[in-house]
């Protein structure tokens, strides 16, 4: 009897809370709709949500507003990767921002095929001009669907006073160099290089980088519009990859590192001074600023240097690896979003970028006013290079580029090969 | 007395979203079809009283099975449309593929791993926290100081939010973290290990972090199984003279029969539905040595746009538990439920 009523009142109990969650849940749902008007509002997200990033952009919105009387930009700042899933997210319901960062490549012409990105060939036809062969990884069939604001490369960032401890005088150039470079510290029990195999993606760029150095740019060029990796050159990227993986030159557990994030991922093993260098792009100074007591990151002792030639390749040893971001209008977006990009694009937003360190601007007039002495550096080489190869994983597509890093890891971890990387990108190029 | 145990252990143990759903289920419909069929034969004059009866039925059941429908069976329908399309989440569903994303994935070496690594996990959790579980809670059982205090510390690792457990034991396992900083000062230097970071330690080590995340509830349950196990029972043994041991092993354990079937019934749905533990520690890497269906599902699956792919994925993974689900349930848990139950307990324990 005792048991039926206590049963009855535990019943009751959970039914009260049903009911109370499925009220509070279709209350959750009621959002406030847009107030219709003469007056249009741009939603922008982007991803500078820390310091005067954020404010900079904050100033931008108010500027435009000022300028184009009835428009209102609702900014919204989003950590970078948050950023992605929410806009991933987005573009799958259709509740998307009208202006948003495209990384290009594979990514931006899924994103073309679903119609989702405006044409801005002919509206921002002066900005596209002005920026030159830069537009090219956003182009999609001879069209341009973004503005890129911010193009760099990827590199080897290290720490000058270890590199000074090893006796290394001069930054390397060729691969031998880098190996003896890395016996020499290794001589004074400093771990060479960190990479964040965990994520896969740090430990891509290797593959990448000896793709880059093997393979000639028609090669390349080929692959990206034909998915075919028949080339031997791809083979000599790997077993390249496979010759420096078995110099251990890693720091120890570099299968489980991170990218970034915590003090014991790759670029946090760098700026706290446990590794002597890390191969990774223009980011990298803001990241490590982030996971320092300090906020300094590896301060006076960054220094960055290009990955180095590769002997017997046939590509063009100055050729980098890189990215960027770009701004883009949805397709079902007001006509003044293209006024923005192209605002985004003038000669003094990209000079007040340039000057508060928030990438590599991409407007030739605005890359004198990059103020740290590497990145500036960086800068230069990127615009010494012949071409600028896109990341693989973004140029192929997630899927592609996922199965392809994947791959790669297995090199780092031993259970891989060359031939396995050009077979898993096949296979996942076989599923589109 | 061992049914009260029996009977209360699923609710307490609300350790995985589908022991949730599965014990809401048939709550919901069997209180249902009990009440509605009660009032039947009392014939049509109680028509106002039936009537305020379905009512109340209607009203107390209809959120649930409400919720139930949009939150558990409107997903799981969705799922098996769209694993039978090519579909990238973008645009609409129009490659219809058939059953071409099953046969990838049941013939993909990786997903292979993650099945062989779920049943892994699923069966060592049974075979090393049963008898940690079952050793504790015996010992827990007997009247000595802090007793309670010793229970609660106890059971605190399973209390803990699962990401804030696993974030910590990540930090901890770091190469240069406190535990091999621990090894090394009592001197198991040679114990030290790139916990995380060794193909062929990780999955030593979540299953390290399961065992000592879970063997809480076991405890717990086992324990709340203990309270249903007479003392007179205990008395009537040791005036026979049997030891305390023996005591236990006579007639404590085979009484704890239907609490530590449910418990492993919890512990197997639970492993093989494994995902937010090893997602946090290794992601199911490295090399994908620790992939579990789940973590391969997020990782092969929806990080790569593969959202039909994912669903089948998904599917099989539904399949999977709702097979071994169901034969635990026929083949053991059935010996709980069936009606000689109380009738060769009452032999067993005579004996």
């Amino acid at each position: 009897m005792k048991r039926t009523a206590a049963l009855r009142a535990v019943a009751l109990g959970a039914a009260v809370a049903m009911i109370a969650t499925a009220c509070s849940s279709t209350s959750g749902t009621d959002e406030p709709t847009e107030g219709a008007g003469e007056a249009v509002t741009l939603t922008w997200w982007h991803n500078s949500n820390t310091g005067a990033g954020k404010d900079y952009y904050d100033q931008l919105a108010d500027e435009f507003e000022g300028d184009h009387p009835g428009v209102t930009v609702e900014v919204t700042a989003l950590q970078h990767e948050d950023m992605l899933t929410k806009l991933s997210a987005a573009f799958q319901t259709g509740d998307h921002p009208d202006v948003f960062m495209e990384r290009g490549g594979g990514e931006l012409k899924e994103h073309v095929e679903a119609g989702l990105v405006k044409d801005i060939t002919d509206d921002a036809a002066d900005t596209i001009s002005a920026l030159g062969g830069s537009v090219a990884g956003w182009q999609v069939e001879g069209q341009t669907y973004s503005l890129p604001f911010s193009l760099g490369v990827v590199g080897f960032w290290y720490n000058k006073s270890m590199f000074a401890q090893a006796g290394i005088t001069e930054t390397p150039t060729t691969m031998d160099e880098l190996y003896s470079a890395i016996d020499a510290l290794k001589a004074v029990n400093i771990e060479p290089i960190s990479v964040g195999a965990g994520s896969a993606w740090p430990a891509a760029h290797y593959w990448y980088y000896y793709a880059l150095r093997q393979c000639s740019q028609d090669v390349l060029n080929e692959a990206t519009q034909t998915l075919e990796f028949t080339d031997d050159c791809w083979l000599r990227a790997g077993e390249s990859l496979e010759e420096l993986v078995s110099k251990q030159p890693f720091n120890s557990g570099f299968l489980g590192t991170e990218a970034q994030g915590t003090p014991e991922s790759a670029s946090g093993l760098l700026a706290n001074r446990k590794v002597a260098m890390e191969l990774a792009g223009h980011w990298e100074p803001g990241v490590m600023q982030g996971l320092t007591d300090d906020e300094q990151g590896l301060g006076e002792d960054t220094g960055w240097f290009a990955f180095p030639a590769v002997e017997g390749g046939e590509g063009d040893p100055a050729a980098q690896l890189g990215g960027g971001d770009a701004w883009a209008c949805a397709e079902d977006a007001p006509a003044v979003c293209v006024d923005f990009l192209e605002f985004m694009l003038s000669a003094d937003v990209q000079k007040g970028f340039a000057e508060l360190d928030m990438g590599l601007p991409t407007l030739p007039s605005a890359t004198a006013f990059v103020a740290a002495p590497e990145l500036a550096q960086l800068l230069a080489v990127r615009n010494e290079a012949p071409y600028i190869q896109l990341y693989f994983d973004t140029a192929f597509g997630v899927n592609i580029g996922n199965a392809m890093n994947d791959a790669i890891v297995t090199v780092f971890s031993g259970s891989g090969t060359p031939q396995g990387i050009v077979d898993a990108t096949v296979a996942a190029a076989a599923t589109e | 007395m061992t049914d009260v145990a029996g009977d209360l252990t699923p609710r307490g143990g609300h350790a995985t979203r589908a022991a949730a759903a599965t014990a809401v289920q048939p709550g919901a419909t069997g209180q249902a079809t009990a009440w509605s069929v009660a009032p039947g034969p009392r014939g049509r004059g109680a028509s106002s009283n039936q009537w305020r009866q379905r009512l109340e039925i209607a009203f107390f059941v209809a959120p649930a099975l409400l919720l139930f429908v949009v939150f558990v069976v409107v997903p799981v329908v969705q799922a098996a449309r769209y694993s039978v399309f090519k579909w990238n989440g973008l645009g609409p569903l129009d490659d219809f593929v058939g059953l071409q994303n099953y046969l990838t994935a049941l013939g993909d070496q990786i997903f292979q791993r993650a099945v062989t690594n779920n049943l892994t996990i699923a069966v060592l959790s049974i075979a090393i926290q049963l008898p940690i579980g079952l050793l504790i809670a015996l010992l827990l059982n007997r009247k000595f100081k802090g007793q309670t205090a010793m229970r609660v510390i106890v059971f605190v690792p399973y209390v803990l939010a699962e990401v804030v457990a696993g974030v910590v034991w990540k930090l901890m396992m770091q190469p240069e973290g406190a535990l091999n900083a621990f090894l090394e000062s009592v001197g198991l230097g040679g114990l030290t290990q790139l916990w995380l970071g060794d193909p062929d330690v990780a999955m030593v080590t979540v299953m390290l972090v399961l065992t000592w995340k879970y063997v809480g509830l076991a405890i717990v349950l086992l324990l709340a199984g203990l309270q249903g196990v007479p003392e007179e029972l205990h008395e009537a043994a040791q005036i026979d003279g049997a030891s305390w041991w023996q005591t236990q092993r006579k007639i404590t354990v085979p009484l704890l029969g239907p609490t530590i079937r449910t418990w492993m019934f919890l512990s197997m749905i639970g492993s093989l539905q494994l995902f937010d533990m090893v997602w946090i520690l290794t992601k199911g890497g490295p090399d994908n040595a620790s992939v579990t269906m789940a973590t391969y599902l997020i990782k092969v699956g929806t990080d790569r746009n593969q959202y039909g792919y994912a669903s089948a994925v998904a599917i099989i993974l539904f399949v999977i538990s709702f097979v071994l689900a169901t034969l635990f349930q026929s083949l053991v848990l059935n010996r709980d439920t069936g009606d000689d139950k109380s009738a060769k307990r009452r032999k067993k324990v005579a004996r």
